[in-house]
């Protein structure tokens, strides 16, 4: 028997860094600062996202950054922007506020749905590479797009699940799983659309090598909690990914001897 | 001389003014902004040589709390949350 891989010594590596946790986290729509910091302590993430904004002319504000965890990689996003020209401005200027080469690359086709605009996303990661960012592109869950922004050298690729802040859990398994397998080597971070734990299990279970999310956990009625569960439910999934599951079939298949029944 | 902040015109007595100096007047903390000046990036080290004039258009940026961020925008934003709601209910 081969010795147990606990979720724990199996480490998540994107562009050179090592991820003790395969839980990326988000940092909006909490209800106070005191909450926020609570789930994320209790969600044992590594990594969380911040937006960029115009700083408020009338009021002088107290930094957001002040509420996070020095320990935390931060990962600014392009959240909001519609075109590639948007997007590079704002990554641009996030490095240089934060001093980091990190970007989430977010560029929205539509404000309905919030789909990506895959094609731009893939215009500003090019761009953006040849920049020196460490580009993490969010894009709708496709093969060819993944490849090309792979190819344009992202260190990782972020195909949504189900609509961002909808909450819906994976939709997409079969177009997963297929990245999966046909992109053995790439770093798949399924980004957007889990609901609760057990989405988060199965992005897990489907081969993904980390799940981002924001709305299930502070949307939660108690967000350290669900951010807890979302630790468990991502180590628990990595496990079963990791165990290689059961095959189905579609009759029973006996788990005590046939033979000896008492009649 | 008037110069555009974050979208907004404000006007200044002087004619000129270092961005360094624009930037206490404003009362910002000035760790982690980033500050555009007609669309360049200007970096920290050359706000203090560099000077604003009329007509300049300045960004000053910071983060805020975001995952992917929804934000409700128009009418069509809530048509698409109904349109969730339905989808949920099975």
């Amino acid at each position: 028997m081969s010795t147990p891989a606990t979720a724990l010594t199996d480490q998540f590596k994107v562009a050179g860094k090592a991820f003790n946790s395969r839980l990326i986290i988000g940092t909006g729509k909490y209800r106070s600062y005191d909450e926020m910091k609570a789930a994320h302590r209790s969600s044992g993430a590594e990594m969380v996202t911040v937006a960029v904004r115009r700083v408020p002319l009338d009021h002088s504000s107290e930094s957001f950054l002040d509420h996070l965890d020095p320990a935390l990689q931060i990962l600014p996003n392009t959240a909001g922007c519609y075109t590639a020209e948007e997007a590079i401005r704002t990554a641009r200027l996030a490095r240089e506020a934060l001093a980091t080469e990190w970007i989430k690359l977010e560029v929205i086709g539509d404000q309905t749905t919030l789909f990506p605009d895959n094609e731009q996303t893939l215009e500003a990661a090019r761009t953006l590479v040849k920049e020196g960012f460490i580009v993490l592109p969010y894009f709708t869950d496709d093969l060819i797009v993944a490849k090309k922004l792979l190819d344009a050298g992202c260190p990782a690729v972020m195909p949504l699940a189900a609509p961002i802040g909808s909450g819906l859990g994976v939709q997409n398994p079969t177009n997963l799983r297929i990245m999966r397998e046909q992109l053995p080597d790439a770093t798949i971070i399924v980004d957007a659309g889990v609901g609760t734990a057990s989405d988060a299990t199965i992005a897990m279970e489907l081969g993904a090598d980390a799940v981002l999310m924001n709305t299930a956990i502070a949307e939660a009625q108690d967000p350290p909690k669900m951010a807890e569960a979302m630790k468990l439910a991502i180590e628990a999934g990595r496990l079963a990914y990791l165990s290689g599951r059961m095959g189905k079939r579609l009759y029973a298949s006996a788990s005590s001897p046939l033979g000896g029944v008492v009649r | 001389m008037q110069i555009q902040i974050n979208g907004e015109q404000r006007e200044f007595a002087q004619s000129s003014i270092a961005l360094s100096e624009l930037i206490e007047k404003l009362s910002l903390a000035p760790q982690r902004i980033a500050i555009e000046v007609n669309r360049q990036i200007i970096r920290r080290d050359e706000w203090e040589s560099t000077s604003i004039k009329d007509g300049d258009r300045v960004e000053i940026v910071q983060f805020v709390g975001g995952g992917n961020v929804r934000q409700a925008v128009n009418g069509r934003q809530k048509a698409g949350e109904q349109m969730c709601a339905f989808l949920v209910i099975r």
